[in-house]
């Protein structure tokens, strides 16, 4: 099948396959540092502010690849052997964690402040305020925008081929360097690229057409 | 203004107006200035317990800012400022506390959009004094129905007229129980129909004997519900008086004020 076998075939979905644990490592790590970061990005607190803007910008003006080295190789210098997957997976959570932490301050900001006035004067505490007024309605703006990263977070797995990490750009250069049919296996990898990313462009779109609509 | 569509309703006698009790409200020579610019330039005044109180005057006036330091959402620099007991020049003021007690209606209805009437109206009681679900659920109804919108539990506010949405504000701000309510221009943004039934809301209120400070720009309302009418002119209060002080203006600035509204 086009002058692949069956097994080098198998061999880039088993990268992808990666792919696509890597995607979700980096996601849950992106929200895990995200929320905080929106958190104190949206905070009355000027320090928390300032700090959590810095981390933001740092990591924002860093290139993904220079993370994942950085994050490969400073563990080693420290002594410590990791996976390929633990740094890599580290560096996403890097780089979704202060673009989600943007994003998500946006949603957060998005809510009018006569929200948080209202609830203010019906005596609900700054935590009450923000638990049932502001996050529910955080949470259906953010949304879109939010699946819309998952695209990125995707697409961007693959700098992790520079730190040697199996993933479906990885196994596919591998299968490459034994065929050489560059055109036929890297066009197999971006349909199976495409085919991962494109529902959640779909789905990411017809959530913002729900929210235009309401 | 469509008079006839408002029914008068008897001016009320107010207990606290002998003298022997506590004035719910005392301002007394409150200041307030955002940056360079004072605009509240000592304000007295001071409001009884079921007395209902309109404050007009043109925009810029300073009846908002004066309405607003009342819950303490504004602060203010100079003067006393006294509402249902606390003090809020006072440094520990628990504004919690004092927002239990006294209950603000917005202009812009400011309901959650995405909470249904029952639990717009239930929110608060729940979470700020611990009202069981069953009692939350009677709350509901009672304040609802005060209000005229026992029908409207499960609706959002987005399936509501203005008229209506404003009328759930008025009962979300009920169900707390306030002891005394703040209106800020809360007909500003409907049409004469809606603003109507809005009004003969805050009338039935009234009716009640609930103690109330309004801002408003419908001077015949005014007029008839207000046992107090406030002019305020350049962040000061430029008359006061009963309601058919708007008949007979003392002041050029109210005579062109009511001039110009009427």
């Amino acid at each position: 099948m086009l002058g692949l076998t069956i097994q080098q075939i198998a061999y880039i979905f088993q990268g992808a396959g990666w792919t696509i644990i890597l995607s979700l490592l980096g996601f849950v790590g992106g929200t895990v540092l995200g929320l905080p970061i929106a958190l104190a990005r949206s905070s009355n607190s000027k320090a928390l502010r300032v700090a959590s803007s810095l981390l933001v910008q740092f990591i924002q003006g860093v290139p993904l690849p220079v993370i994942m080295f950085v994050v490969y190789f400073g563990i080693s210098i420290g002594g410590f052997e990791v996976p390929a997957l633990v740094a890599a997976g580290l560096a996403m959570t890097l780089y979704s964690g202060a673009y989600l932490g943007e994003i998500w301050k946006g949603c957060i900001q998005a809510v009018p402040k006569t929200q948080w006035e209202a609830a203010e004067c019906l005596a609900l505490t700054p935590a009450q305020r923000f638990v049932y007024v502001v996050l529910p309605q955080a949470l259906r703006i953010a949304i879109p925008p939010t699946v819309g990263f998952m695209v990125q977070i995707v697409k961007n797995t693959s700098y992790a081929v520079v730190i040697n990490f199996f993933d479906l750009t990885y196994s596919a250069k591998v299968i490459n360097n034994s065929t050489f049919m560059p055109f036929t296996v890297f066009t197999l990898a971006a349909a199976i690229y495409f085919a991962i990313c494109f529902p959640m462009s779909v789905l990411a779109q017809r959530y913002e057409r729900k929210l235009h609509r309401s | 203004m469509n008079e006839a569509a408002i029914p008068r309703i008897q001016s009320k006698d107010s207990p606290a107006m002998s003298g022997s009790s506590q004035p719910m409200v005392r301002f007394h020579n409150l200041r307030k200035s955002y940056g360079a610019v004072e605009v509240l330039k000592g304000i007295d005044l001071e409001v009884s317990s079921g007395q209902v109180v309109a404050l007009i005057g043109r925009s810029g006036s300073g009846k908002s800012t004066a309405l607003r330091c009342v819950n303490g959402l504004e602060r203010f620099q100079a003067g006393e400022l006294h509402v249902c007991g606390y003090d809020l020049s006072a440094k520990d003021l628990n504004l919690r506390n004092l927002r239990q007690d006294v209950g603000i209606v917005f202009q812009s209805y400011n309901l959650f959009p995405h909470l249904t009437v029952e639990q717009n109206v239930t929110l608060a009681p729940r979470k700020v004094k611990g009202v069981g679900h069953t009692e939350a659920r009677e709350l509901a109804k009672e304040v609802l129905a005060q209000v005229g919108l026992s029908d409207k539990v499960d609706a959002y506010p987005e399936q509501l007229s203005g008229g209506q949405q404003q009328r759930v504000a008025i009962a979300r701000s009920l169900a707390m129980k306030p002891k005394l309510m703040l209106f800020d221009e809360v007909t500003s943004a409907l049409d004469p129909e809606l603003t109507g039934e809005v009004l003969r809301t805050i009338e039935r209120l009234a009716a009640d004997g609930m103690t109330m400070m309004l801002v408003t720009h419908e001077m015949a309302f005014a007029r008839s519900v207000a046992d107090q009418v406030v002019f305020m002119h350049q962040g000061r209060v430029w008359e006061a008086g009963p309601g058919d002080m708007l008949l007979d203006p003392q002041t050029v600035e109210l005579r062109q004020f009511v001039g110009s509204g009427l």
